[in-house]
């Protein structure tokens, strides 16, 4: 427990940070402090293998990419803030504070007791199949159409992006 | 047993995510904003997943991927915005006005 | 043969609308086809004629007496309405249908003389046949329905025929005023039939006439209101107080439509109305008797008006006003037989002086014309003397003229006096009979009066037409003078219809019709007279008549007027008269002028220009718009304040779970 309030207690002051920076580079490099600390609560859940996904995947190449990008547009210092006024500022903190508030409401309303496994189901598949397969083995039987079609996604993404940022087509 | 306060951190996250993509008026960091969105509801699915059944995981999986390509098509965009308006700020892009 | 005549009652009122649509077809394509046009317009009218006198003998062989109803198709089935397309062959219908086709038949062949130069000839007779089968409509429907769609068809025709000249503007405005007075009387007989109809529930006259007795309280509100609203619409197509105006201004179209339309057949629709809803009147005494009252003195006080006019058919207009008014007073007192009798006897000779007048008219134009005079053809003041030059219409004129004044043995005679003796013998019951009668008496000395001033004036003394133009006065050709002479023989034999028992006669007209008057004449027994009362009553009335002949003959001076464009103006008592004691100009102050203020002022400016077009028109555009500059406000293209709306959205649909 004190484990993960620790952990999520970083996380949600690094998003804080995150959120405020003048310099999207600052803004970018908290972001990866919350990426990591998300990871650690992932392995709180009992999660590992997401939770090395994360760092691998999500941190390690996503964020590489926005920082590759903010290096090319040269937006390393900037000179002026580009958090908005005073109006919205007022108006982007009361909509994220309701919205907040009404999501932390609704969290107790959580899913019904019939449907729920018991509190160490995970970890037990963990133990039977391992880590990895107790993820993978749905991967490739239930999911398998999502599986292929997300392979198709990227190739698309790929293409799309090599398209758009060319200088000339 | 932590169901509850998994949720509660991610309710907050995304919260934070909403401001900063109300408050922000940088592209990019709008961008970072949303991926933070997207992390907060992982979150969800992780801690659903330990009461639910490894499907939540398996999503977890693919938002990631998609999170990643849609990253890579997104910073593109900016990338050819950036090339013909020379600015990221969003208050000035807006031909759809009217 | 004659039942199978019965079978094709239809043949009747259709053979009329098929001359409407061939000669309508004619005066749309070949105008100049005048030889066709007069085949067809007279032709069908005497085969309707022939049918309705085939169906006639052949209801008159069926035993019983009972109405016969051709039911053809269902019309109007509207939840509790069931209203069918049916036309009832009755004892009234049958004497209705034998006047409408028969004198109608006559006064389209004299208009075949009449209107022969004419350029709008074909249109003329498509109009006039359509009319015939408006009119045969209304007095053989079966239901208050089929009777309306007559009764508003011929107010369309007689709109048609009284503008047929509309190039003028004074012909124009006669048929709207006609048209327009007419529809006031309409709503009064339209509510009749909503009350009619949620009283008894149905609307054909077999059922109400057979429920009445039950459904309403002798003497009470609600029947009274009935009969009341239907007399408003009676009078203002019979032309009685307080809607006679249009009348004669109707003088203003062709001659014979004055005679067909307005003296023989439309006029006495509500006359028809009056005999055919006799059970109804007969439970409301109240109607009864002011449908006798509003006849009485519209009888007199249209034969004051007719004493000081000079357009002779102004006269004959007025005179039929007045005679319209006795028939009335007939049928309001219950003497329904009475009042038919006289229909159809002043049909004849009513037509015959109308088309006598045309006669005259006719040979008056051809004279001006032949002298390019620019004279009013229609003022007695122009006249004079014209038995020499037209004695066949002369004579013929004076058989009806003595028949109008009441005189025996001519039709008139036996018809007035049925319907005078009715009235006396009523007032044993009820006092304000007397006056009816009363007045009715005096209109007889008047009627007399006016009309052999009439005579006099055109036909008698010096003539004032002119010298030049008085060489092309002649008499009419054969078409126009036979069926003057066929309705000079109605006039004359015509009373034998209903010769009265004091003289000996069967009163065949009143056994006739007893099978339709029945009923009412039980709820409405008629009163008897002593036969020395009656005879009393009938001397009375032909020394009354004579009086006003002789009055006339020593009063009036014909050798003392002079041509019209020289007359003096009239001055004291005769001007009233001569102006109708200003009863257009009282309308025109009270009514037509604030409708008509009502109508620019305020319906037209406020109403039409600010209400509608201004508030609701152009507000409308304005509320668009308007609505429109808010909504172009969202459009700022900024991502920003986009993602602000979405993110409202959002917690307006996370609030609805929250709750």
């Amino acid at each position: 427990m004190i484990i993960f309030w620790a952990f999520a207690g970083l996380a949600i002051g690094s998003a804080v940070f995150c959120i405020t920076r003048r310099s999207p580079v600052a803004s970018a490099l908290w972001l990866v402090v919350t990426l990591f600390s998300l990871a650690a609560l992932f392995v709180v859940l009992d999660a590992q293998f997401i939770a090395v996904l994360q760092v691998l995947v999500y941190a390690g190449a996503i964020m590489v990419l926005f920082l590759f990008v903010i290096m090319l547009l040269n937006l390393g210092r900037q000179a002026a803030t580009d958090i908005k006024g005073p109006l919205g500022l007022a108006v982007g903190v009361a909509l994220a504070g309701v919205l907040g508030f009404q999501l932390g409401v609704l969290r107790v309303a959580g899913p019904p007791a019939a449907i729920l496994l018991p509190p160490d189901a995970m970890a037990r598949a963990a133990a039977e199949q391992g880590m990895v397969g107790s993820v993978a083995r749905p991967l490739f039987d239930a999911y398998l159409v999502p599986f292929e079609i997300t392979s198709v996604l990227l190739l698309a993404a790929i293409v799309g992006a090599v398209v758009l940022a060319k200088r000339r087509l | 047993m932590l169901l509850g306060p998994a949720l509660l951190v991610s309710a907050v996250l995304f919260a934070l995510g909403v401001a900063g993509v109300l408050l922000r008026r940088n592209a990019i960091v709008i961008f970072m904003c949303v991926e933070l969105m997207l992390n907060a509801v992982n979150l969800t699915f992780v801690a659903l997943a330990q009461r639910l059944g490894v499907a939540g995981q398996v999503f977890v999986f693919f938002v990631m991927a998609v999170a990643a390509a849609e990253a890579a098509v997104g910073l593109a965009i900016i990338l050819a915005i950036y090339r013909h308006r020379q600015t990221l700020n969003l208050q000035n892009i807006n031909l759809l006005k009217g | 043969m004659p039942g199978s005549l019965l079978d094709a009652l239809w043949l009747v009122p259709a053979l009329p609308l098929a001359g409407f649509v061939l000669n309508g077809a004619l005066a749309l394509t070949r105008p100049g086809a005048k030889r066709a046009v007069s085949l067809i317009g007279v032709g069908v009218l005497l085969l309707a004629f022939a049918a309705a006198a085939g169906a006639v003998v052949g209801f008159a062989r069926l035993p019983g007496g009972e109405p016969v109803v051709q039911r053809y198709w269902e019309w109007l089935p509207v939840g509790d309405l069931q209203v069918h397309f049916a036309l009832q062959l009755d004892q009234l219908s049958a004497v209705m249908i034998l006047v409408v086709t028969g004198v109608g038949a006559l006064i389209h062949l004299f208009s075949v003389g009449y209107m022969h130069d004419d350029p709008g000839y074909a249109r003329y007779f498509a109009y006039l046949n359509l009319f015939v089968f408006f009119m045969l409509m209304l007095v053989l429907g079966a239901s208050f329905p089929v009777m309306f769609v007559g009764w508003e068809g011929v107010g369309l025709c007689s709109y048609l025929l009284i503008g047929f000249w509309f190039n003028e503007q004074i012909n124009a405005d006669a048929g709207k005023k006609a048209f327009i007075v007419n529809r006031i009387g309409d709503v009064g007989f339209l509510v009749a039939m909503f009350l009619l109809f949620r009283a008894t529930g149905s609307l054909d006259f077999g059922d109400v006439f057979s429920r009445a007795a039950g459904t309403f309280p002798p003497g009470g509100a609600l029947i009274t209101a009935i009969t009341l609203f239907l007399f408003l619409g009676c009078t203002g197509k019979s032309a009685q107080i307080p809607l006679y105006t249009w009348l004669p201004d109707a003088m203003q179209g062709p001659t014979p439509v004055s005679a067909l339309i307005h003296a023989a057949t439309m006029v006495t629709a509500g006359v028809y109305l009056v005999a055919r809803c006799g059970v109804l009147f007969a439970l409301a005494p109240v109607a009864s008797a002011v449908v006798a009252g509003v006849g009485a003195l519209t009888a007199l006080f249209a034969a004051t008006i007719a004493l000081k006019q000079w357009d002779i058919k102004r006269v004959l207009a007025y005179s039929t006003i007045s005679q319209l008014g006795y028939m009335f007073l007939g049928v309001g007192t219950g003497a329904h037989a009475a009042g038919i009798f006289h229909l159809a006897t002043h049909s004849f000779f009513k037509a015959l002086l109308f088309l006598g007048a045309g006669s005259v008219i006719h040979a008056m134009h051809h004279a001006y014309h032949a002298t390019h005079a620019h004279d009013d053809a229609q003022d007695m003041r122009n006249m004079g003397g014209l038995r020499h030059q037209l004695p066949w219409t002369a004579s013929l004129m004076w058989i009806a003229t003595l028949a109008i004044s009441g005189l025996p043995p001519l039709a008139g005679f036996f018809s007035k006096d049925e319907i005078l003796s009715a009235a006396f013998a009523q007032g044993a019951v009820r006092p304000i009979w007397y006056a009816f009668w009363a007045m009715g008496i005096a209109a007889a000395l008047l009627t007399a009066f006016y009309m052999t001033r009439l005579m006099l004036y055109t036909f008698h003394g010096p003539n004032r037409t002119g010298e030049g133009a008085r060489a092309h006065l002649h008499e009419a050709p054969w078409v126009m003078t036979g069926p003057l002479v066929a309705l000079g023989g109605l006039t004359l034999a015509g009373g034998a219809l209903n010769v009265s028992p004091l003289f000996g006669g069967g009163t065949w007209l009143h056994r006739w019709l007893e099978p339709v008057t029945a009923a009412a004449d039980r709820l409405q027994p008629a009163v008897e007279l002593s036969r020395a009362t009656e005879w009393a009553l009938v001397l009375g009335a032909v020394a009354v008549a004579a009086l006003g002949i002789v009055g006339a003959l020593r009063l009036l001076k014909p050798e003392a007027l002079v041509p019209a464009r020289l007359a003096p103006p009239e001055t004291g008592l005769g001007r009233v008269l001569w102006k109708k004691w200003y009863v257009d100009e009282l309308y025109d102050a009270v009514l037509v002028r604030p409708v008509m203020w009502l109508s620019r002022e305020v319906l037209w400016k406020v109403v039409d220009a600010r209400l509608v077009d201004g508030l609701l028109v152009n507000g409308s555009a304005v509320a668009s718009r308007a609505l429109g500059w808010v909504g172009s406000r969202l459009q700022t293209g900024e991502v920003g304040f986009y993602v602000v709306l979405f993110v409202i959205g959002v917690l307006a649909v996370l609030g609805t779970a929250v709750r």
